[in-house]
């Protein structure tokens, strides 16, 4: 199969999901109203709430829930065939990310932009508070494990982005420091950062630094990861100033030229699929499609991240109620982009059915050095670059996408820890809390491999994904709870809601088995514990929209009376 | 649409570039305003300490020079007092609550 047809034929699902799913879940279900009169005009103190163009909040949220993870997730989830994966991806956006992340926009605005956390306080009960905490905990604990290994893979397959991702942070620095201290322009400082990275792609492409096989008496790979730690766990105790926001500003830039430079390619190109639709003959110890898929690809589909950032941040912003659908519906429409691009590029890009199947030889297997590896083969027909310095931009965009994730959540994280610890009666300050956090991502990134080479971070991504719709699924059920309250329409939500807990609960039984045939235990203790988040998730949700049943409904009409008297009052 | 005459196509271009700088600017500056906000907080905190600092009894020795700047400290005090964790004003002298 051509893989444009497949590109048009996709983006044509997600589009139509945009137009017309997005308006009815706006008119109908979460009734977006353009007088409501939202947090950022309320409280505008110019710090968190602030009054934003939609254009430019669509470009904050997009780049802070894209990354690494829609690459990750289908260059491992193909190893079932293209349609498995083609299909997840574009019904998934369209019903369940669209809906998660625009519903989680709206629960925040009607509630003052508070985030899901403290939502999941007022609205699951008591308990609900600590239950999110336990749930974010293992989440980001997984983040920093998979995505020091995810980039630790990367270095080590693709020696010539050493230089252009350790060059990135000096550039970040640079930066940061000419616009703070030497006070350049923006758009300067855009333009010299740009050209600056892709300058150290070209040094990075002509001298490709390979480490020795060991160091130290470590592998290369567990050397990288050693490395990346050490790093995130300085980098999040910097002033942000200094690199953070620097580094994550050229990597918003860089994810705009990325998806541009891939579909570009894939367009010009038109490579033809080789990859099977569905993939009869997976190779031995491939656990079953059902439910691991969709625990696979969580980010793409549906990732409870996003309800983080659009709760978070996002929701602060926001200049109208109505603009929540381009923002929030559009943001997950474009990580959709993403995954799908990436599902055309580690399925296209191999010359024949058994040179792709020598690279899937096995579950989570390929991954993202196939992303790049194709991509790179991809690029060079599409674009006519080399196929060497192909491979080195993919490689170094992946890698930047995976360290801004993690320096992020090395530092989420730490405020996690410090959150406990003060739960707990205990008041630990930044150095202990980065420790204990750089510490115990080490510790799963090595312990979780009984082998104990460092790989134990992509054994556990199937695991990460768990995490991730298990936080979705919270958000979920939320928003039900608001929707039954109201007495609206609250189907669309939990039906997803509904298939996403039993997908998660199936895996992870799945997996307690597989973990327990194997002997490892860290991660069987894991699993478990994440089995008693899950179904701790699913009891309170219960519970919750039970009550909501049986209450009283909420005057759906409050805020639209209230508005009215306000526009009398002013006029 | 009629073709823009030049001077229009300028100013037109001009106000372009404008918007789209501010946008790149409210691209960079977003994400971190409550970082930014909270640092200084942290910062002017310690200032508020040090500048009553005799009062609450350590020894400055610019206190001289420090109790000038009190009046201009007073209007914050409040606030300051209830986020380092005391109800009440700590000063006999200063009865803000």
């Amino acid at each position: 199969m051509n893989s444009v047809v497949l590109v048009v034929i996709g983006l044509a699902i997600i589009l139509a999901g945009y137009v017309l799913y997005s308006r009815y879940l706006s008119q109908r279900v979460y009734r977006l109203s353009p007088s409501f009169l939202t947090p950022s005009r309320e409280f505008n103190d110019g710090v968190d709430y602030v009054p934003t163009n939609k254009f430019v909040l669509w470009g904050h949220h997009f780049t802070s829930v894209a990354g690494a993870a829609p690459i990750v997730g289908p260059a491992v989830a193909v190893i079932w065939g293209w349609l498995p994966a083609f299909l997840w991806v574009t019904v998934g956006t369209v019903f369940f990310a669209g809906m998660h992340d625009l519903g989680a926009l709206w629960a925040s605005v009607r509630n003052k932009g508070r985030s899901i956390g403290s939502l999941s306080g007022s609205y699951i009960g008591g308990r609900g508070r600590n239950l999110f905490l336990v749930v974010i905990f293992l989440l980001l604990l997984m983040v920093n494990a998979v995505f020091a290994v995810v980039i630790s893979n990367l270095l080590v397959a693709q020696p010539t982005a050493v230089i252009p991702v350790w060059g990135a942070i000096v550039v970040a620095v640079l930066i940061g420091q000419a616009i703070y201290r030497m006070r350049w322009n923006l758009p300067l400082v855009s333009v010299v950062g740009v050209v600056a990275l892709y300058s150290l792609i070209l040094l990075g492409d002509r001298f490709p630094i390979e480490l020795p096989d060991t160091i130290l008496g470590l592998s290369a790979g567990a050397f990288w990861i050693i490395v990346l730690f050490l790093y995130a766990g300085v980098a999040s105790l910097l002033p942000v100033w200094m690199l953070l926001q620097p580094r994550d500003y050229i990597n918003g830039l860089q994810l705009f030229i990325g998806l541009g430079i891939l579909y570009a390619a894939i367009l010009i190109s038109s490579p033809t699929i080789v990859a099977p639709a569905y993939n009869a003959d997976v190779p031995e110890g491939t656990p079953g499609l059902v439910p691991l898929l969709f625990v696979t690809i969580a980010c793409g589909a549906i990732s409870g991240f996003h309800g983080m950032v659009s709760s978070g941040t996002s929701s602060k912003q926001l200049e109208k109620e109505t603009d929540a659908r381009f923002v929030g519906y559009f943001g997950a429409v474009g990580e959709g982009m993403l995954a799908l691009g990436t599902i055309i590029v580690v399925t296209a890009g191999f010359e024949t059915l058994a040179a792709w199947e020598e690279t899937y030889s096995a579950f989570n297997e390929g991954g993202v050095v196939t992303f790049v590896s194709s991509g790179g083969s991809i690029l060079e027909n599409g674009l006519g670059l080399p196929v060497s310095l192909s491979a080195t931009i993919l490689a170094t965009m992946a890698v930047l996408f995976a360290a801004t994730t993690m320096d992020t959540s090395v530092r989420l994280q730490r405020y996690i820890v410090e959150e406990i610890g003060a739960l707990l009666g205990r008041r630990l300050n930044t150095t202990v809390a980065t420790v204990i956090v750089v510490l115990s991502g080490l510790a799963l990134a090595f312990g979780a491999d009984v082998s104990g080479s460092g790989q134990g971070g992509m054994i556990i991504w199937p695991l990460f994904g768990t995490t991730n719709q298990l936080l979705a699924a919270l958000t979920l059920s939320i928003i039900t709870v608001m929707l039954v309250r109201k007495r609206r329409p609250y189907l669309p939500v939990l039906l997803p809601l509904l298939f996403v807990l039993v997908m998660t609960v199936y895996a992870l039984l799945v997996q307690v088995v597989s973990f327990y045939n194997e002997g490892n235990w860290l991660l069987l203790v894991l699993d478990i514990v994440i089995l008693v988040a899950a179904v701790w998730v699913v009891t309170e949700a219960a519970m919750a929209i039970a009550r909501a049943r049986n209450e009283a409904p909420e005057p759906d009409d409050d805020e639209l009376a209230e508005a009215n008297t306000r526009d009398e009052t002013s006029g | 649409m009629r073709p823009p005459a030049d001077g229009d196509g300028r100013a037109g271009l001009v106000a372009l570039g404008r918007r789209v700088a501010a946008g790149l600017e409210e691209f960079y500056a977003a994400p971190y305003r409550r970082s930014f906000a909270r640092a200084r907080r942290d910062q002017d905190d310690l200032f508020m300490m040090m500048v009553l600092s005799e009062a609450l009894g350590l020894p400055n020795p610019a206190g001289f020079y420090t109790m000038e700047l009190l009046p201009v400290v007073y209007d914050n005090f409040h606030d300051w007092h209830r986020r380092m964790g005391m109800e009440r004003s700590p000063l006999d002298d200063i009865s803000c609550c």
